[in-house]
């Protein structure tokens, strides 16, 4: 996965709450054997209608939105399935970075193993978040902190692994192989 | 050591009272977290389906690596297979020749790591949440993981089971463990007995609305209390099944006598002299009186009845002759306007287009039997469409030999190959744009069971009720007009 370090950028706005995953990339575009071409998956049903064209007046379909590397989401943003093809799908659609008040468990966590950086902050910042108009935030990962247009900071917790592995652009596939000492002695002391 | 006060709960040491929780994560830690590494967790058991695993294994082909444990491995069909029969010549419709190529992608990775596959030709194919317990793979005091959400259908066995992303399942596949923060943790305890004609999907449904869709955000669940001790395995199922719509990753009930006879004699279990060793570790793992849990909730059952969900997230519920709320927040709003449903008024009287009974919440035997014992001498409203799909193939064995196919399809109901179907409708099994679909499925997100689909939860008896009416309508009342 691409580390993550620093970034500017528009940030586009949903402000709806409980996002869930089957709005992320409905199901019917999970039946191929690889992660590419996830791109016109993402949110389809709210870009397309049924002839596939381009709703009016969703803002995923303004120009902006495809240069934006940031979405700023309502409230338990990413509940529902554990396909990992939603935050693949952000990805593939621009998304570099997703900010919420809160992000479910497991969306958070395939999030990280990718390489799309979640943010939680507290309800009050978020709520600004939610209502700025145009304006670039920066994301900077190494001290953990968005900064607004107006310079405004808003510190933001990450587990200290997520962030190390985020950084340098580490999956954890090496984290666990290097255990493979302890595995094994679990294995036999744990009789499976 | 010496120093523990008797009774203080410490939530991880050893001299407190403990929780189920918290045995079942300390007997998995490979490597302790620390401020700067997550725990490393033993995966005891890893469930794999068609979707979600194709690009777990091409990781491990890039990185030259094998499967470690294809033992503790077990693979089935499910999302992408079409629920009707093969044709004359043997050939399956699916849906695209994509998902065909899914299907047979698993085959491949099957044989080429030899894992053990429930595919096409199996007696136990199902979905995976129905296959792993009827086999006996699901144990108590395991750690079970599956590239899929519902995996916290496990926990009613006293597992610690919780749904995982395709990276995940190829750490799982290429090393058993997975690299884990311990959640925080929650128990729902539900005082009393529920009343008659009330299920466990009621329950769970209330649940949800109570705690809220994001409630169990970073916790892992328990449910304990009277009313959880009264249901069997399958309403125990249904329950933890439920417990990720509301944030949690794993819910999780402490085994017990019911427990242990639902799994003597299976496939899988421990047989002999090694089934009572085992059996006496699993009581052992319930949960200490004095552990602490960082949160608790009461329910109590007597306010549980038949429940519907009215819009468009599974905590967006009501009570059969309850009102739906106004449209007083934009979520509302767009959840009413979704649905077609109006605010202020109860659900009961809506027209119902579709009805599907089955999926991994509510797809098992006692389900078929409950919507059966409605539906018995009856119709299926005329212009209703109602599918019922059994959730493997061994609970569609048991409901053929006791005749409920019979009574579906005399009812005008179809009866249809086991599968995960319409729940997420990736096979075909569609509800078309703007009608309105009564699912005993988990999820009745914006076009879940297809573009455009109204979805409303509910239990077996519920919709199979709303199948006769062709309306919303509570299973009581038709129960009731049965015996006048």
């Amino acid at each position: 996965m691409d580390a993550f370090t620093r970034l500017t950028g528009p940030a586009l706005v949903l402000p709806q709450k409980n996002i869930d995953t089957d709005q992320i990339i409905p199901a019917r575009f999970l039946t191929a054997t690889s992660f590419d071409g996830l791109a016109d998956g993402a949110f389809a049903d709210w870009r397309f209608d049924a002839n596939g064209d381009e709703k009016p007046g969703c803002v995923l379909n303004e120009p902006r939105a495809q240069t934006s590397p940031i979405l700023v989401a309502g409230r338990n943003f990413g509940c529902g399935s554990s396909r990992e093809h939603a935050p693949r799908a952000l990805l593939a659609y621009g998304f570099r970075v997703v900010i919420s008040s809160e992000i479910a468990d497991i969306f958070r966590n395939n999030s990280q193993n990718v390489g799309l950086l979640p943010i939680v902050l507290p309800e009050d910042q978020h709520a600004r978040l939610l209502e700025m108009d145009g304006g670039d935030l920066t994301i900077d990962l190494e001290n953990t902190v968005v900064i607004d247009a107006d310079n405004n900071k808003y510190t933001f917790d990450i587990d200290g692994f997520a962030r190390y592995c985020l950084l340098n652009g580490m999956d954890r596939l090496d984290f666990l192989l290097a255990e493979s000492a302890r595995i094994e002695a679990y294995e036999a002391q744990h009789e499976r | 050591m010496g120093d523990e006060v008797p009774g203080v709960a410490t939530r991880d040491g050893a001299a407190g009272p403990r929780s189920l929780f918290d045995k079942l994560w300390a007997a998995h830690v490979v490597r302790e977290e620390t401020a700067d590494t997550p725990a490393v967790l033993y995966i005891d058991l890893h469930l794999v389906h068609e979707v979600t695993s194709p690009q777990g294994f091409d990781m491990l082909r890039e990185r030259g690596l094998s499967v470690r444990r294809p033992d503790r491995t077990l693979a089935t069909l499910d999302h992408s297979t079409p629920t009707t029969p093969p044709g004359p010549d043997g050939e399956r419709a699916y849906y695209t020749p994509q998902a065909k190529a899914q299907v047979q992608t698993l085959e491949r990775n099957c044989d080429e790591f030899g894992i053990r596959l429930e595919g096409w030709g199996s007696d136990y194919r199902g979905v995976v949440h129905v296959m792993g317990p009827e086999l006996g793979a699901t144990q108590p005091g395991m750690t079970v993981v599956c590239g899929d959400s519902h995996t916290s259908t496990h926990g009613a066995f006293g597992a610690l089971a919780f749904g995982i992303g395709t990276t995940e399942v190829g750490y799982v596949l290429a090393t058993q463990c997975l690299p884990q923060r311990k959640p925080k943790s929650m128990r729902v305890v539900v005082n009393g007995r529920l009343g008659p004609g009330v299920a466990a999907k009621d329950l769970a449904l209330h649940i949800i609305r109570t705690i809220g869709v994001n409630g169990g955000t970073g916790y892992a669940i328990e449910y304990a209390g009277e009313a959880i001790r009264a249901l069997d395995m399958e309403g125990r199922m249904t329950v933890c099944n439920m417990t990720i719509e509301a944030g949690a990753r794993a819910g999780m009930v402490a085994p017990d006598q019911v427990t242990v006879e639902y799994l003597r004699g299976r496939e899988l279990a421990p047989s002999g002299d090694a089934f009572d060793d085992a059996a006496a570790n699993w009581l052992a793992l319930a949960t200490e009186d004095g552990a602490s849990f960082d949160r608790e909730i009461h329910v109590d059952a007597a306010d549980v009845a038949p429940t519907l969900t009215w819009g468009t997230d599974p905590g967006m519920s009501v009570r059969l002759g309850e009102a739906v709320p106004e449209g007083d927040t934009p979520g509302r709003r767009r959840a009413l306007d979704y649905m077609g449903v109006t605010g202020g008024q109860p659900l009961d009287g809506h027209a119902v287009d579709v009805v599907f009974v089955g999926s991994c919440t509510n797809g098992r035997l006692s389900d078929l039997r409950a919507a059966a014992d409605i539906l018995r001498g009856h119709r299926v409203s005329a212009g209703t469409r109602m599918l019922v799909v059994p959730g493997s193939e061994s609970v569609k064995r048991a409901a053929e030999a006791e005749g409920l196919d019979r009574v579906f399809l005399e009812a005008g109901a179809e009866w249809r190959e086991p599968g995960c179907s319409m729940c997420l409708a990736m096979n075909g099994d569609l509800v078309p744009a703007g009608k309105t679909a009564v699912s005993t499925s988990n999820r009745n997100f914006e076009g879940r069971q297809g573009t455009g689909a109204r979805t409303m939860l509910a239990s077996p008896a519920t919709a199979a009720a709303c199948a006769i009416a062709g309306r919303v309508v509570d299973p009581r009342a038709e129960a009731a007009r049965e015996v006048a």
